[in-house]
């Protein structure tokens, strides 16, 4: 029993690492941005081509995987995002799913569609035993940085100048451009954030999701789950989301494995249902 | 000589009209049409470069030469299991681009499709992967050089039973031809006097195997056996049994060659370390007909990709069209064609092999292999067989 909560929720820690980002945009901007993945993918590449090739450490290319998948990201903003962030959600869509399929076919041409090589450094390889459980390391590391990074938000969000400025943006834009926040600068700096936030999941993912070109179009569905379920635009959301579904993931594959895969997803009816808005319905970050 | 002007004028079309005569003599020398339906874009685009190696690697060999005819390859693209496409892109090479013969044919559902065509045309068809049982049943005028997902999981189960193992746990991925190699796996095992403790599963595309691995840990069985499709499942699942301590815990595992697939088994890193698994081919089978394969596919394409089980049967495909029509005499009719690959029987880089007359699937022998270190990279070592193995699946239906 403790293993598997254990488990679900170092699952769950990655799922809101990944999300966590795609959150911030789609809360912030209302920017329906389907090529999250593509970033988290990103960073995947940065970590492990850092690592094979060139022999650098996990947690330095971790790192570099966050810079690489904030400057593609910054790049990006720059020359498609911002041009939409008025336009219809359907094109929103549109360009995002449109990234996601080049995204594909330029990995595939430079990497190949095999899968990349990784290997966990030795300190996170291996179990350590924690209150009378055997625990894998590199799980407990997820959960070490989810922490991390919930922490880092909540603080970066909630008391910094910064943070003050994106609150009034979430709340409104106009507003808070008429009180002479450069919102058009703002979003461009949270974009980045939020795609080396995805950056930094996929390298953390490493361990545990092979890393191939598809990567972005596998995975899409579970972080969209974790984000309408948390509720778009705040963090401890898709923090409780990603929690839920990692464990009720885990816990269904283990008790019932006949139908277990398929209990996310009536986790995520119920709760859309229940509510609509998110578990943490948006109104300002938080 | 001096060359005026007239003079060259004159060699050209002198050379112009020997040329022509040339193509006059030769009319009936058309190049051979072979269609190759594989997958060129998206998550399994590896299929198709193999594919296409295996296939260049032969005719290079042979001068681009098939029974003395030119060779042309017509290749299409179907991005991954799409039965629509497939059918769609056989009907557009027999109707417009005029092919001899069909080949290629990476997924199952794919290959039914385009063998209700091979059907209707009469157009030879050489499956060089689909696995499923039927594919050949399903049409005379198809062929296959592959391997059937019965055939490698039925003798890692009678290996099993005579190694001393006495009850194991199936898990598959959940498709069919997960349920293909289960139902095998379970036949051959409990006839045997073995015991299958439970089955797992597993979804297609599922990011985290920890939950079904500590299943495993705690039903404590003697061995688990499991099969997933080459790619990135066995990678996510082998690395939750290394982290969980399963060997540790005295629990043996074994699976079909799927999961240490020569085209993956480099980026799936030491976690399959000593993993024992049943398949066709391993690059790094020990005939020497595979040591020159190998080594002329290095030679060709450099060390980046190696050649997994595709590139073999392409390679066996083109070699197996250009026996047949030895056969035939050039003959390139549907009928014709189709009697002559039945029983035609030759030396693979795998090994010897041999197309079964009565059903037109392969039958050849399956290795145990493990996996292994040798000079440092990992190979899938051969050290016991089981020869001549036909489709179980085809063996109990008679």
């Amino acid at each position: 029993m403790g293993i598997v909560i254990f488990d679900g929720v170092a699952y769950g820690m990655l799922l809101f690492l990944i999300a966590v980002g795609l959150s911030i945009t789609m809360g912030l901007m209302n920017f329906v941005n389907l090529a999250h993945g593509s970033f988290a993918m990103v960073g995947g590449y940065a970590a492990s081509l850092l690592m094979s090739r060139y022999g650098v450490s996990f947690f330095p290319a971790l790192a570099a995987a966050f810079v690489a998948a904030a400057l593609i990201g910054a790049v990006l903003e720059f020359v498609f995002y911002r041009r939409l962030y008025k336009a219809h959600p359907l094109d929103q869509v549109l360009l995002s799913i449109g990234i996601v399929f080049v995204s594909i076919a330029v990995f595939t041409y430079f990497f190949g569609p095999t899968m990349q090589p990784f290997q966990l450094p030795p300190l996170l390889d291996g179990r350590v035993s924690l209150g009378g459980l055997e625990v894998g390391r590199y799980r407990l590391f997820l959960i070490v940085c989810g922490v991390l990074v919930l922490a880092v938000l909540l603080l970066g969000i909630g008391k910094t100048r910064y943070g003050a400025m994106v609150r009034a943006a979430v709340d409104n834009q106009r507003v808070a451009a008429g009180t002479g926040i450069h919102v058009q600068r703002l979003f461009f700096l949270t974009f980045s954030l939020g795609c080396g936030l995805a950056g930094l999941g996929g390298a953390l993912s490493l361990g545990m999701l092979g890393l191939e070109p598809s990567f972005p179009l596998k995975y899409l569905v579970y972080f969209l789950i974790v984000v309408c379920v948390g509720g778009a635009g705040t963090i401890t959301g898709p923090f409780i989301a990603a929690l839920l579904v990692g464990v009720v993931d885990m816990a269904g594959k283990y008790y019932w494995p006949e139908a277990g895969a398929f209990l996310i997803y009536v986790v995520m009816i119920v709760m859309l249902l229940l509510r609509p808005n998110g578990i943490v319905p948006r109104k300002g970050i938080a | 000589m001096k060359m005026t002007k007239r003079t060259t004028l004159a060699t050209l079309a002198l050379a112009a009209l020997t040329t022509l005569g040339a193509f006059g003599a030769h009319a009936a020398d058309e190049p051979l049409r072979i269609g190759l339906i594989g997958t060129y874009s998206g998550p399994y685009a590896d299929y198709g470069r193999q594919f296409d190696a295996g296939v260049a690697l032969y005719l290079k060999e042979h001068g681009g030469k098939i029974a003395g005819r030119t060779v042309e390859v017509i290749k299409k693209d179907t991005a991954g299991p799409a039965p629509d496409a497939a059918k769609r892109i056989a009907q557009e090479l027999v109707v417009r681009d005029k092919v001899n013969i069909l080949t290629g044919l990476d997924f199952s559902p794919n290959a039914y499709a385009v063998s209700a065509i091979a059907t209707q045309a009469k157009i030879p068809t050489i499956v060089m992967n689909a696995s499923s049982s039927a594919i050949t049943s399903s049409s005379p005028y198809v062929a296959r050089l592959s391997f059937t997902v019965q055939q490698v999981s039925d003798p890692m189960a009678r290996w099993m039973i005579r190694n001393g193992i006495k009850e194991s746990y199936v898990v598959v991925a959940d498709y069919a031809s997960g349920t293909d190699s289960f139902t095998a796996f379970k036949k051959a095992f409990e006839e045997g006097g073995g015991k299958i403790l439970g089955e797992l599963r597993t979804p297609m595309n599922n990011p985290d195997f920890s939950a079904y691995v500590q299943r495993l840990k705690d039903a404590k069985p003697q061995s688990v056996f499991f099969f997933f499709p080459s790619g990135v499942m066995p990678p996510a699942f082998l690395k939750v049994w290394k982290e969980r301590g399963m060997d540790e815990a005295g629990i043996k595992l074994f699976a079909t060659g799927e999961a240490t697939d020569d085209s993956y088994l480099d980026a799936t890193g030491d976690v399959a370390l000593g993993l024992v698994t049943s398949h066709h081919y391993s690059y790094a089978h020990p005939s020497p007909k595979n040591q020159k394969f190998v080594k002329d596919f290095v030679a060709q394409f450099g060390t980046s990709m190696r050649p997994s089980y595709f590139a073999v049967t392409a390679y066996d495909a083109m070699a197996a069209i250009d026996l047949a029509l030895a056969k035939t005499k050039g003959d390139v009719s549907g009928d014709k064609v189709m009697d002559a690959l039945k029983g035609l029987a030759f030396e693979s880089p795998r090994g010897p092999i041999e197309i079964d007359p009565v059903t037109r699937d392969i039958v050849q022998t399956v290795y145990i292999r493990k996996t292994e270190k040798v000079d440092g990279k990992l190979v899938n070592v051969e050290f016991d067989k089981f020869d001549k193995v036909k489709d179980p699946a085809k063996e109990a239906a008679k």
